[in-house]
């Protein structure tokens, strides 16, 4: 415990309110300074790892150094003069145990589409990039129906098409499936558009294959269905954002492709229509509704302007609320019907002012365009700050109309999100950073969303830039838990003598 | 003056096809069917025009089996007045579906023929000019814009060809087949879809209308068109004009 406790006292924390990095944003409270223990990269250690990874495996192009260490918003930049490529999970291995022999700080990257500032390294981290990893090893849909076994560095979207022509799907979707990888996607939780069907990835995960600090690795990739022999800990690096160790295989289960896709797209007068609106669905829909989302009319507003390619889809004017609901069955002619006729009654008893139904599949593209869009238009617009929460259903939107009331005329308030699953992405959007603008949104929208026994995070996850605020959603002693057990990881396994860089999300969520 | 408008059952322009197989024919089963895109501009063009005041109803025409039923009701749902389903339970080529139109002008005796340009399926472009054939009518073929003119009952088409834009002034009655960049058509609404359940849908059959169907066509094969070979990286400026001579045999 020692070793915590001397790194405690060396990771300063100030509530200083300007950034250590300049003119990137950063949270308010904390500034965070580089670990004096970890040491810096030497040309013994280019030589070391060119011997591992050969010539291309190393690099340090600035252009290249540049994209890695900078996130997809723009925001988070590091200063890391290393990147590594592993083609497979030895060499990553290789590299781990001699980073932590040499005490070199590591960040795991993936498709680098995070939005807490996980994925990129705070000060000069090795930054190990599985993208090179992107072998899809193999996919069962005999025995066990629909098992895909893969490397960490698949694109989801690869896979996705992959699965397409075997006729299955990735149990989860989201709007960064072009870029994200699947070993990010693990180790993040990502959530996503459809878990509202198909569940979170602690249930569609069967198995997965981490490489730990000291290099072991550990080999969990099962693909049973059931296996009740021990402590499930694959579901500890679900969502742990590499603070354990770095997923290299996955083994995830996979739905099969059914043919019926219906997509609709709805207007609603106020937020309470919205809430009735779900709960109906989840009666009458229920076998398969598979996604459930919202935007306000400030989001249809600013998708409209700043998105090529879309239109609106009950022009004229703007509603005040917007629903999308698909459903996925194999019955086409009885799904349609189904969903029609609920549809048709939601008219009828006023929960929905108007909509439309795709009529085929470049309609449905269209409606889906407008609600995954919503992250690249925001960047457009100019400044974002997002925030992305759990929150009671009926509670949800009063956040966001106080938050109006807060901000002011300053900036504009934008809501959307998977209403399904009870979780709001709220984005001020305003013409550029002003931490003005950002004191009025922190400490007010985490200590909202704590009051109401919310989460400060339901999908993005922690990053560095919600690490120090994990205590307005878990409590102290839940979190002393967290670090004596990452503790007790690393102070098991042989030979480790330094920390992992990995360790400062937890480091930041101690000092909190 | 009554608008009659055309419309197609296809597979789904956003799906992948598969070739049968045993290469007779591509795969339907269980596969997306949609409204041909360029019926469905055609139909919205022909709504646009209802709807400013110069037609009084749109009619939506279909050939085929039973399923068809559900295009049709698409064709309802955008806003069509009424429907035809023309019943017959096999493929129907552009000359046998022109005869049948044929039928069906003499009957509803519609100003304006409406079509898509071409179906996705089969990419034939031929029905439009056919049945303006059959009916010596004039025809405005891959228009990008129609203006109708009441007094002088005239259409003027901006024609999309090779070399630019063609303009042609028609006589009404005539048959325009509809382009890409005629319009944006609209989105089935849930009151119209509402509606649609109770507009009529007429069904009747070739024999109703007295038109034999006599296939001409038969189709031999079907097969997918040869893999893309991938490309290769040449390491010189002497090994690329090597490979041009020699193996390309374009220099």
């Amino acid at each position: 415990m020692e070793k915590w406790r001397a790194a405690d006292r060396l990771l300063k924390f100030s509530s200083s309110c300007k950034s250590k990095q300049g003119k990137y944003f950063y949270s308010v409270a904390t500034t965070v300074h580089r670990n004096p223990l970890f040491s810096s990269i030497s040309p013994d250690d280019i030589s070391y790892f060119k011997t591992i990874l050969g010539e291309r495996g190393v690099v340090q192009d600035a252009l290249a150094l540049d994209a890695a260490n900078t996130d997809w918003m723009g925001k988070y930049r590091g200063s890391s003069k290393l990147l590594l490529q592993p083609k497979n999970t030895e060499e990553v291995s290789q590299i781990l145990k001699y980073c932590n022999s040499r005490c070199l700080a590591v960040v795991p990257q993936g498709g680098n589409t995070g939005l807490v500032g996980g994925s990129v390294p705070v000060f000069d981290e090795v930054i190990i990039n599985v993208g090179l990893m992107r072998n899809i090893l193999s996919f069962d849909k005999v025995i066990v129906s629909g098992v895909l076994v893969c490397e960490a560095g698949c694109i989801l979207e690869n896979l996705i098409s992959f699965l397409d022509d075997e006729g299955f799907i990735m149990p989860l979707d989201l709007g960064a499936k072009g870029s994200c990888q699947i070993g990010g996607n693990v180790s993040t939780n990502a959530g996503g558009l459809r878990l509202l069907r198909y569940g979170s990835l602690h249930g569609s995960v069967l198995g997965l294959e981490a490489v730990l600090a000291n290099g072991t690795v550990l080999d969990m990739l099962g693909t049973l269905r059931k296996d009740n022999t021990g402590y499930d800990l694959k579901h500890l690096f679900i969502g742990s954002e590499g603070s354990l160790g770095i997923v290299t295989k996955v083994s995830i289960l996979t739905p099969p492709k059914l043919s019926s896709v219906n997509i609709a797209f709805l207007a609603c007068e106020d937020y309470t229509s919205c809430q009735k609106l779900l709960l109906e669905a989840k009666k009458k829909l229920g076998g398969i509704l598979s996604a459930f989302e919202f935007l306000d009319s400030d989001a249809m507003s600013l998708v409209l302007k700043h998105l090529d390619g879309v239109r609106n889809p009950l022009p004229p004017s703007i509603h005040n609320f917007y629903i999308l609901i698909e459903t996925t069955g194999s019955n086409e002619t009885f799904d349609k019907e189904n969903l029609e006729a609920f549809l048709l009654h939601s008219v009828e008893s006023g929960l929905v002012a108007n909509g439309v139904l795709a009529q085929d599949i470049n309609q449905a593209s269209s409606f889906w365009h407008i609600r995954e869009g919503l992250p690249e238009a925001l960047m457009k617009a100019g400044a974002v700050y997002k925030y992305d929460l759990s929150l009671p259903l009926e509670k949800m939107y009063d956040l966001v109309e106080e938050m109006r009331v807060q901000i002011g005329p300053a900036a504009k308030v934008v809501a959307y999100g998977h209403l399904g699953d009870g979780n709001l992405h709220l984005n001020i959007s305003a013409p550029a950073y002003d931490d003005n603008i950002l004191a009025k949104i922190e400490p007010f929208v985490y200590e909202w969303t704590s009051k109401n026994r919310g989460s400060i995070s339901a999908e993005h996850g922690l990053g560095l830039m919600k690490a120090a605020k994990i205590h307005y959603s878990k409590s102290p002693e839940t979190v002393r838990l967290m670090i004596d057990f990452d503790y007790c990881v690393f102070e098991l396994l042989p030979d480790t003598s330094c920390l992992d860089d990995n360790h400062s999300i937890i480091c930041l969520c101690l000092s909190a | 003056m009554k608008i009659m408008v055309a419309i197609k059952r296809v597979i789904d322009y956003a799906v992948k096809i598969r070739v049968k197989p045993d290469k007779s024919g591509v795969e339907t089963n269980n596969v997306k069917m949609s409204m041909n895109p360029f019926c469905e501009i055609a139909l919205e063009e022909a709504l646009r025009i209802k709807e400013s005041g110069l037609a009084s109803e749109v009619i939506a025409v279909s050939m085929g089996p039973t399923q068809v039923v559900d295009t049709i009701r698409t064709g309802l749902a955008m806003g069509a007045d009424r429907a035809i389903h023309v019943d017959y339970p096999g493929t129907l080529y552009p000359l046998s579906v022109a005869k049948i139109l044929k039928a069906l002008v003499e009957i509803e005796k519609p100003g304006l023929i409406f079509l898509g340009k071409q179906a996705i399926d089969d990419d034939c472009n031929q029905t439009g000019q056919m049945i303006a054939g059959l009916l010596k009518w004039p025809q405005g073929t891959f228009a990008s814009k129609v203006v109708l003119d009441k007094e002088k009952q005239t259409a003027v088409v901006d024609r999309e060809v090779d070399g630019g834009l063609e303009t042609l002034c028609l006589d009404l009655p005539a048959v325009i087949t509809a382009d890409l960049r005629l319009n944006q058509p609209r989105y089935a609404t849930l009151p119209n879809i509402m509606k649609a359940k109770s507009k009529v849908i007429k069904k009747l059959t070739p024999e109703d209308l007295k038109v034999e169907i006599k296939s001409d066509i038969e189709v031999v094969k079907v097969t997918e068109p040869p893999k893309r070979k991938a490309g290769v990286l040449v390491s010189s400026v002497d090994e690329l004009i090597d490979k041009l001579k020699n193996e390309a045999r374009v220099v």
